[in-house]
Formats: C-alpha cells, sequence, structure tokens
C-alpha cells in the first residue's frame, strides 16, 4: 500500500466503477440465494450479521464520519427493540410500524440524550455515550413494568412484513424481511454520504473551529447526526427483535456496544460496506468460534483477544475511523469532480 | 439635494472602544476604527501589539470585553462566529487551518454550499449540485490553484494552503475579508503569488489584513493602521504612516526583533 | 432539617463510603489521562482484581486484610506498568485505539476471572475484628464501613498533599500541563508517565482490596465501577484530583441517598446529575488548570 493510497479513492473509483460493481453485485447475489444454500441456523447468524451490520453502520455515522468515538448506541438499539416488542405485543405485528415506531422512538431518546452528548468531543464524548448506554442498560433491567426486568419480554408474534402478507415463521423468510430492510437502509446510508450534510460532518470530524468560521452551526449537525443515527440504531433493534422474537437487557447492553464499536473500527476504512464486513467477521468469530469446545463458554476471551488483535494488527483499517485530526488521509468516499 | 456625505464612502466595519482584557492584560485597549468599504486596509504593530486578538474580537471567536463593532451600522457585538459569516465577514487564520484530510475542491465546496442554501444539506447529492460545483471550480482558479482541486489539502505546499484558504474565504461570498497574517512561512515567491491573488479581488470585497511583511503591506494596502501594545497608534495612507515619527518609535525600535 | 438529615444519615454515610471507594479509583483514571492523554477503560478490571484477591485471602484475620492489601497493591502497580507498556505503542493513534485495546484487555480479564471464581458475586467479610454494628448517633452502622471511610480518607488526603503539595506531585503537575516542557528541563517523563499509571492502578486494586465487602467482586462488577469513575472523571473535571474528589462525592450521594429518596427514578438519576453539572459547567465542576 502507498502511503498515500487513501486519497486515491476518488481517482480508483472513476477509473474503476464498473469493475468496482463486479464485487457488489457478488456480494447480493450471494446474500440473495443464501437460505437456499445454507441451513436454518446460519440463516438465523446471516440475519444476526445484517443487523448487527446496521448497527456498525449506525456507529461509523458518528465514529468514522463525524469523529464522534461512540460506545452508547447499544442504548438507541435497545431503545428501538424494545419499542418494537412493545409494539408487537400490543399493537401490531405488521413490520413497518415496529420498524416505524422504533426508528421513531430511538431518534426522539437520541436527540434527547444527545442533547448533553454533542457539547463534549473526544474522550468526553465517548465517556459521556458510555454512560447513556448504561442508564438504558439499567433502566431496561429495573423499570420491570414496562421492560419485565432480567426475565425479557417474550411472546413476540411473528412478523408480518407489509399489512396483509402472511406471517413469517421461517427463519428463511425472516432473513429475506432483514434483508429487504438492510438493502433499503443501506441505500439511504449511501445515499447520505454523497450529500453536503456528510461532507460537512467531515468538516467537523477535520476542523469544527474552521467550520464554525466558515458559518456552519456545528452542534446542530452533530445533533441531527446523532438523532439519525441513533434512528439507525433503532430500526435495527427492531429487527433484531423480529429475528430473536425476544428481547432483554443484555440487548441494550455494553457488549453490544462494544460489538458494534469494533465491527465498524475493524471494516474501518470509513466506506459503509467497510463497517458491514466488520461486523460479519465479528459476530463469525463470536458465534462459530465461540461454539468450538476449545473455547467452549469463552467468548468474551475471544472478543477480547480479537480486540486487542485488531488494535495492533491493522492499524491501517483503524486510520480512516481515527478521531484525530492527523494528516493521514480518509477514505469516507469522497466526491470528485463531475462538472 | 443629495446629501454629500452619502456619496462618501460608507464604513463598512466600525469599532468603538472595543477592548479585550485577559486578566489584568490589556491585549487589545480601547480601539476605535473605521474601515471604509472596498478599501484595502493594513493593521501593523510589532509582535504583542494585539493584532491577532483584534482579529479575532471582529471575526467573532473572541468576544470582547468591552466597546462595540458595528458592521455596516448594525451591531454585532454580541453575535457569534457564524452569524457574523452570515453577515459578510470572513476570516483566514494565521495557522492554516483547512480541512486536511478532504480534497482542495471539498474544502472551498463546503463553504460554497454553506452560502448558497439553508438546510442541512441532506436532500441532493453533492454531485448533481452543478452551481455550487462550478463556483467552487472557480474560485480555486481565481487563487491561482487550477491544477489542485482534486488534492488533499494535506497535499499542499505551504504557499498553496494560503491560497486555498483565501478561495474558502471567498466562497462565504464576504463583504469583509480578513487576512491573518497571510504570508507567514511564505517563501518570496508564495508571497508575490498570494499578493496578486489578494490585489486582483473585486472592489466590492473589503480587506483587512495583518502582515509582517512590510513589502506586501505597502504593495497592497491603500490604508494602514498602526498598534502598539494594544493601543491603536494612527491610521493614514501608507505614506503618512511611512513618514510617522511616533510609528518610527514604536515600531523600528523592535523590528529587529521580529522580523 | 435535623429530623430529615436523623432519618437519612444511613444512606448519606454509606454515599459517602461510597464516593470515596470511587475516588480511589477515579483519581487514577483521571490523572492517566490527564498526563498521558490514554483513556484506560481497563481500569474497572483493576478494581474487580483487587477485590477478588482480598476474596481469596480473606480468612477473617487482620493479618489477611493486610496481605490482601500488599498483594493487591503489588498486583495494581504490575497491572499498571504492563497497562503503559501496551497503550505506549498506540500513543499517536488516538483514544478510539486505546479505547478497543483496553476494552480487549478488560473482556479478556473478565473471562480469566469469571473462569476462576465463578459466575456468582462473591460477598466477601471483612476481618473478625471489623465486623458487626457500631452506634452512629443512634443509628446502628457497620463498623467496616466506617472504618473504610477513615482508611479511605486518609487515602485521598494523602493523594491530595502529594499531588498538590510535594514536589513529585509539582513535576507530574507540570507534566500533565505541558510533557515538552518538563522533558526540556532534563526530567525523564517516562519515569513519570509509568510512575502515574502504576500508582492510580495501585491505588484502584487498593479501592478493591478494601471496597470487597461492600461492593462486591463479580462478572459485571468491573463495567459498574469503570462507568462509574467515568462519570465522576466527566463531573468532576479531567486532569485534577480535587474534581475527581468533589465529583466522587457527589456520585457517591446520588447513588445512594438519591436512589433512596427517589427510587423510580434510580436509573436516571446519575444522568440526570451529569447532565445537570455538565450544562453548568461543560468542563466539570473542578476541571485542571490547563486545557487537556
Amino acid at each position: 500500500m502507498s502511503p498515500n493510497s487513501g486519497t486515491d479513492i476518488g481517482t480508483a473509483a472513476r477509473a474503476g466503477s464498473a469493475a468496482r460493481r463486479v464485487p457488489a453485485v457478488m456480494v447480493l447475489a450471494g446474500l440473495a440465494l443464501a437460505p437456499f444454500v445454507l441451513g436454518s441456523y446460519a440463516v438465523g447468524t446471516l440475519s444476526r450479521i445484517l443487523v448487527l451490520a446496521l448497527l456498525a453502520m449506525s456507529v461509523n455515522l458518528l465514529t468514522g464520519l463525524t469523529g464522534l468515538a461512540t460506545l452508547g448506541q447499544s442504548a438507541y438499539f435497545g431503545v428501538g427493540a424494545y419499542t418494537a416488542a412493545i409494539v408487537a405485543r400490543k399493537l401490531t405485528d405488521v413490520g413497518v410500524v415496529q420498524l416505524l415506531a422504533a426508528a421513531a422512538v430511538s431518534a426522539l431518546v437520541a436527540t434527547a440524550t444527545g442533547w448533553l452528548a454533542v457539547r463534549a468531543r473526544g474522550v468526553v464524548f465517548l465517556m459521556l455515550t458510555l454512560a447513556i448506554g448504561e442508564i438504558v442498560y439499567s433502566a431496561a433491567v429495573n423499570w420491570k413494568s414496562l421492560t419485565n426486568g432480567t426475565d425479557g419480554m417474550s411472546g413476540i408474534p411473528p412478523v408480518v412484513p407489509l399489512p396483509g402478507m402472511p406471517a413469517l415463521e421461517l427463519d428463511g423468510l425472516v432473513y429475506f424481511y432483514v434483508l429487504a430492510v438492510f438493502l433499503v437502509l443501506f441505500a439511504m446510508v449511501a445515499h447520505l454520504a454523497g450529500t453536503p450534510f456528510a461532507l460537512a460532518l467531515r468538516g467537523i470530524r477535520d476542523n469544527e473551529d474552521r467550520m464554525r468560521a466558515i458559518g456552519y452551526p456545528t452542534r446542530r449537525y452533530a445533533l441531527t447526526v446523532y438523532g439519525g443515527a441513533g434512528a439507525l440504531a433503532g430500526a435495527a433493534g427492531a429487527l433484531w427483535v423480529s429475528v430473536q422474537r425476544f428481547v432483554s437487557p443484555g440487548d441494550a447492553g455494553f457488549e453490544i456496544a462494544a460489538l458494534a464499536l469494533l465491527a465498524a473500527v475493524i471494516g474501518g476504512s470509513g466506506r459503509i460496506w467497510g463497517a458491514c464486513a466488520g461486523a460479519a467477521l465479528v459476530w463469525l468469530t463470536r458465534d462459530y468460534l465461540g461454539n468450538l469446545e476449545v473455547v467452549d463458554g469463552h467468548g468474551k476471551l475471544l472478543l477480547g483477544a480479537l480486540f486487542v488483535t485488531a488494535v495492533y494488527t491493522l492499524p491501517r483499517g483503524l486510520t480512516g475511523i481515527r478521531v484525530p485530526r492527523g494528516l493521514r488521509s480518509v477514505a469516507w468516499p469522497s466526491r470528485k469532480r463531475t462538472a | 439635494m443629495i446629501d454629500p456625505d452619502l456619496l462618501e464612502p460608507l464604513d463598512l466595519l466600525e469599532l468603538r472602544g472595543v477592548s479585550r482584557d485577559f486578566g489584568s492584560f490589556k491585549a487589545v485597549d480601547a480601539v476605535s476604527l473605521a474601515v471604509r468599504a472596498g478599501t484595502r486596509h493594513a493593521v501593523i504593530g510589532p509582535n504583542g501589539a494585539g493584532k491577532s486578538t483584534l482579529f479575532s474580537l471582529i471575526s467573532g471567536t473572541l468576544p470582547a470585553t468591552a466597546g462595540s463593532l458595528l458592521l455596516d451600522g448594525r451591531d454585532v457585538t454580541r453575535l457569534p462566529v457564524n452569524r457574523r459569516v452570515g453577515l459578510g465577514i470572513a476570516t483566514t487564520f494565521q495557522h492554516s487551518s483547512l480541512f486536511m484530510r478532504e480534497t482542495a475542491l471539498e474544502n472551498v465546496l463546503l463553504a460554497v454550499v454553506r452560502r448558497a442554501g439553508s438546510g442541512l444539506g441532506i436532500g441532493r447529492p453533492l454531485r448533481s449540485r452543478r452551481t455550487a460545483l462550478a463556483r467552487a471550480h472557480a474560485l480555486l482558479d481565481q487563487v491561482g490553484l487550477p491544477s489542485r482541486h482534486d488534492t488533499p489539502a494535506a497535499e499542499l505546499s505551504h504557499g498553496e494552503r494560503r491560497q486555498l484558504e483565501v478561495a474558502v474565504a471567498l466562497a462565504t461570498e464576504p463583504r469583509l475579508l480578513l487576512l491573518d497574517e497571510p504570508a507567514a512561512g511564505m517563501s518570496p515567491v508564495e508571497t508575490a503569488r498570494l499578493t496578486e491573488v489578494v490585489a486582483a479581488l473585486p472592489g466590492e470585497v473589503t480587506v483587512l489584513l495583518i502582515e509582517h511583511d512590510l513589502d506586501m503591506v505597502f504593495e497592497l494596502a491603500n490604508v494602514v493602521t498602526v498598534m502598539h501594545l494594544g493601543r491603536h497608534l494612527t491610521t493614514g495612507s501608507p505614506a503618512e504612516v511611512r513618514a510617522s515619527p511616533e510609528v518610527q518609535a514604536a515600531y523600528l525600535g523592535t523590528m529587529e526583533v521580529t522580523r | 432539617m435535623g429530623g430529615w438529615l436523623d432519618s437519612h444519615l444511613v444512606s448519606v454515610v454509606d454515599g459517602v463510603a461510597f464516593g470515596l471507594l470511587l475516588f480511589t479509583l477515579a483519581v487514577g483514571l483521571s490523572l492517566v489521562f490527564g498526563l498521558m492523554d490514554v483513556l484506560n477503560l481497563a481500569h474497572g478490571t483493576l478494581y474487580l482484581a483487587g477485590a477478588y484477591v482480598a476474596y481469596a485471602l480473606s480468612d477473617g484475620s487482620l493479618w489477611a486484610l493486610l496481605l490482601a492489601l500488599v498483594a493487591g497493591v503489588a498486583a495494581g502497580t504490575l497491572g499498571g506498568a504492563a497497562l503503559t507498556l501496551l497503550t505506549q505503542p498506540l500513543a499517536r493513534r488516538g483514544h478510539l485505539d486505546q479505547a478497543v485495546l483496553t476494552l480487549g484487555i478488560t473482556f479478556i480479564a473478565a473471562d480469566l476471572l469469571a473462569a476462576s471464581f465463578g459466575g456468582e458475586v462473591l460477598p466477601t467479610d471483612p476481618p473478625t475484628a471489623l465486623r458487626g454494628s457500631a452506634d452512629l448517633l443512634g443509628h446502628t452502622y457497620p463498623i467496616y464501613r466506617l472504618v473504610f471511610i477513615g482508611v479511605a480518607l486518609a487515602a485521598a488526603a494523602l493523594v491530595y498533599l502529594v499531588f498538590e503539595r510535594s514536589s513529585l506531585g509539582a513535576l507530574v503537575r507540570a507534566a500533565v500541563a505541558d510533557r515538552d516542557m518538563v522533558r526540556a528541563l532534563g526530567v525523564d517523563t517516562r519515569k513519570v508517565l509509568y510512575g502515574v499509571f502504576a500508582f492510580g492502578a495501585a491505588l484502584a486494586a487498593l479501592g478493591g482490596v478494601l471496597g470487597a465487602p461492600i461492593l462486591g467482586p463479580g462478572p459485571g462488577v468491573d463495567e459498574t465501577v469503570l462507568v462509574l469513575s467515568l462519570v465522576v472523571v466527566v463531573v468532576g473535571g479531567l486532569g485534577s484530583v480535587r474534581g475527581a474528589l468533589v465529583g466522587a462525592l457527589l456520585i457517591g450521594q446520588v447513588q445512594t441517598l438519591g436512589v433512596a429518596l427517589l427510587p423510580e427514578y434510580a436509573p436516571f438519576l446519575l444522568f440526570g446529575t451529569m447532565l445537570a453539572v455538565l450544562v453548568v459547567r461543560p468542563r466539570g465542576l473542578l476541571p485542571s488548570a490547563v486545557r487537556t
């Protein structure tokens, strides 16, 4: 890798945009065909990976794009999951309604808590988000009338994607529902990445004072992306409930936040699919290796080892996502001359 | 009859007894100053004269502890930086202050887009905003960076970064452009190129600059203000200032130190 | 007022004890960050290690406690040195990498500790001599907690004196303010870094040894104390000993008295306090004089 290769992404994109589509088409085809080849458990794992990928994308919006390292996205994931579970049990089994409700409530909670968090930067922001995550977790444990405490909420009916469609009982069908929602949200984030809004967020990451000096109300931008990332995490939480048909405080817990951050960091290069690849790697490591006899019950050890290994061996994977305003280049897709 | 005063060039910026204390230290001490629309106005003075602090007070990065600032007769003393930008005050900073990981074009685009539209810019993607793109490209050409549009700011030379700074500032369509030591750390060739760029700015952009390089000051400025120890010493044409004995006393005594 | 205090005296004193416990953690976290710009998310693990040492060695005698103190402090010092060693290569890579690394260490340590000590919270008994209750203005109160308050106050005073009043403390404070300057004076700042990290870690482990009978070791305790001490650091202000003390005492009260008064809002009190403090004082109550 040449030292400045990361900066040539735009050039590379122009030169080989057709060639670059090939892997994307192959991944899409693979995702579409997976349920016909894989067993039920593997398909469930794939669904969970897609959900975690959405959560990692949400982390990446803050950490990679805006430079605000967060450990609190599990909070909004959990809020979305509980919202969807309550809507599913009390109101309707229509998936779209659950998704929208989860995204809306999570966006609301994220905006309210973000109002405090975006006052801070750097480590203080990280600490605040960690604390927010922990507080939502303890609310999930203690607010028993709403969440049923540590027992969690079960008895969630199978999801009906759109009104009039049949309830999805089979893992393979749920997977297609998750995949469809995933693709829609992925496209939305991809669109966002090319807008002036995303450029402004990169500007905040690089040099917030300068952004103010050219007239940007930076805190409003930070709060907006925080709320949006919260909505995305909330939607992921709703999908999680459709897959698991169960929700417990652990789904709003620290481990989920750490997994999502790790996925975003490993995928890191700032490209959107990077976070998804990171999510796949993290979840497969946890799920499959964790089930091996040797490491039976030591999932956490494995995860920790993965964290440590990632930091030392993937510095380039980390560079694009780093918080400090170093001189190394970025890799969030940059829009080049088109005029 | 038209009042002849109305035909006089207006004061674009007026400072009335503006001060800034840091504890007991008066960095800027009751400075009153008028900047006429369309002038190229330079502020000079030995190190520690309070020039940079004065600039911060005008741009709004520091609040004044006393006095008031008027832009076009409107009191802007209490307005935050981003509001002042909206009213037409743009700044380039003493230490290059760009978006290092972004390309030159993106640096300018940020300012262009902000100027062009309200809202957060979530709707249309950048690549379809042809007017903004064309304007950003034109600005880069204007400041003399026609071949560097796609180069990340981090990879530009020091002089090129200063040129880019000017492009970013111009993109906010300022009426008043504040240049904080634009030639600092630049080679003579780079300084000459930047002087050309500033000299070629359209007349409706009023320029207020701080500069140590007196050659650049006397080549560009038609009004010069001298500050000393936080105070406003004198203002006049370059020739008047050069001839002023009190300026020489205050300034030349420390020249060896500053440069 | 007197009646109110009387009926909540136990909560208030509990809050002081808990606050001082948090102080032993927060002060190291805060100084390590202020001095080295290292965000050590493995700090809670040091407490947990200390608490397990106390549990493993406790046999009811004071000697066991003393032995646990020595062993805990030694383990903490070693842990701090190891963490310095591990984080130093990342010094230029920013807080996110440090956070990921120290989180990984936390997970590994938590797994190993759970494998050795099981998945339950282990209530640890104080030494026999310190068991039982004393009369505290008409309330019965555990003797051990009073002793804990005394010892922790002494430790806090010692830390404060060393940091704020001694020449060694002045050196550390100078290094926090401007590391290059101190280096230019001919001081080996690496020694200062290792020293402060090891000291902060030892203090956290000490907190674990003494705190085991109050907040016993178990899975998840590392996380709990980490988050609480992060909140303390944020509320108190980064890089300042006084800030850590004030923040710790405040959060201690919030977690005991606040929860006793407003049990239904318990999960939100912590956030509410943080919110209130940061809205009024964005850099915390008593931040260090320098920018961090």
